[in-house]
């Protein structure tokens, strides 16, 4: 299947979970956020939960800013 | 002599600060520089903003953050929207494990200044949804009334637009703010050296937040210490209560027994 990472597009095995994607995506787990087509997926649900075909998912975490 | 600089904490949202400078972390020229600002000013809060990962850099800022004591304050910079201010916030939460935000909502990149009807339609929701609000707003003491009757925690003036360095364009309407505010006045935005960090706490702001005047300084540690001492005797000169501005010169040596005869 085919999902949109963090504005680039990825091809995955199907019923990869958020877990497996942000291992995949992120250095460590710590610090960070994914919302799944606008959706906030709280770190409790990354083991449980799929994602699917064309999903728009954001991997995000803090950056300098004022 | 008493040393009356580190016993004036404050409080925002009933958590005190002992330093009155909170600093933005944005325009760093590296993790290295940053490390030394947030050391020399410091600082016990420092902002963040929550961008998309990139594995090459991922944790230092928050590692340098920590390192240093400060506490991390997410912002909601690069929101032109309430409902993006609102999920941004959102996501800092569940990111850092924080319920305190900054909340940033821009009107337009030209000005980068704050759009009032979005900002207090995502503080309402935000604060009814837990958050511990910090807005960035205009200088408008109408708007900052509005902010703290909704619930905010603080308000944050801008002195002058983002990045500017113009320093307090309107000190009348801080005065404003400040008198009829019962929550912290922090000045945001505008700062350029440390006289206009001094100026922000005579006017009797809580605290001031500054980032560009640091990060994009010659030397960043430098200002950042000037900053540090700049907030420090602002306060100091506020509490010791200035001088009234007089029209013409007074003498300050007696005239009694002075020699020289009319």
């Amino acid at each position: 299947m085919q999902i949109v990472v963090n504005g680039a597009p990825t091809e995955l095995a199907d019923a990869t979970t958020v877990d497996q994607l942000v291992s995949n995506v992120a250095k460590r787990p710590q610090g960070i956020a994914v919302a799944v087509n606008r959706s906030i997926i709280p770190r409790s649900q990354w083991r449980d939960t799929q994602l699917r075909d064309h999903d728009q998912v954001e991997v995000l975490t803090a950056a300098p800013g004022g | 002599m008493t040393d009356h600089t580190n016993a004036d904490p404050f409080t925002i949202a009933g958590q005190g600060f002992d330093s009155r400078l909170i600093l933005g972390t944005g325009g760093v020229a590296s993790m290295d520089a940053l490390r030394a600002a947030l050391k020399t000013s410091g600082t016990q809060l420092a902002t963040v903003a929550l961008r998309r990962v990139s594995p090459a850099t991922q944790g230092s800022l928050l590692d340098i953050i920590r390192e240093s004591g400060a506490q991390v304050l997410p912002n909601t910079a690069g929101c032109f929207t309430s409902a993006e201010a609102i999920l941004t916030a959102r996501l800092a939460r569940e990111a850092l494990g924080t319920s305190w935000v900054k909340l940033e909502v821009i009107g337009d990149e030209r000005t980068l200044l704050p759009d009032p009807v979005e900002l207090l339609d995502a503080a309402e929701t935000l604060i009814d949804d837990g958050f511990t609000v910090l807005p960035y707003t205009n200088d408008d003491p109408i708007l900052a009334a509005r902010l703290e009757g909704l619930g905010c925690a603080a308000v944050m003036p801008l002195g002058a637009p983002i990045g500017t360095g113009l320093g307090i364009r309107n000190p009348h309407n801080i005065e404003l703010i400040v008198d009829r505010a019962e929550v912290p006045v922090i000045l945001d935005a505008g700062i350029g050296t440390a006289s206009d960090a001094a100026l922000a706490m005579e006017l009797g702001c809580s605290a001031v937040l500054l980032a560009t005047a640091v990060t994009r300084a010659t030397d960043p540690a430098a200002m950042a210490e000037a900053m540090r001492w700049g907030v420090i005797a602002g306060r100091l000169a506020r509490r010791a209560g200035r001088i009234p501005k007089r029209y013409h010169a007074q003498a300050s040596s007696g005239q009694a027994d002075l020699w020289i005869e009319d």
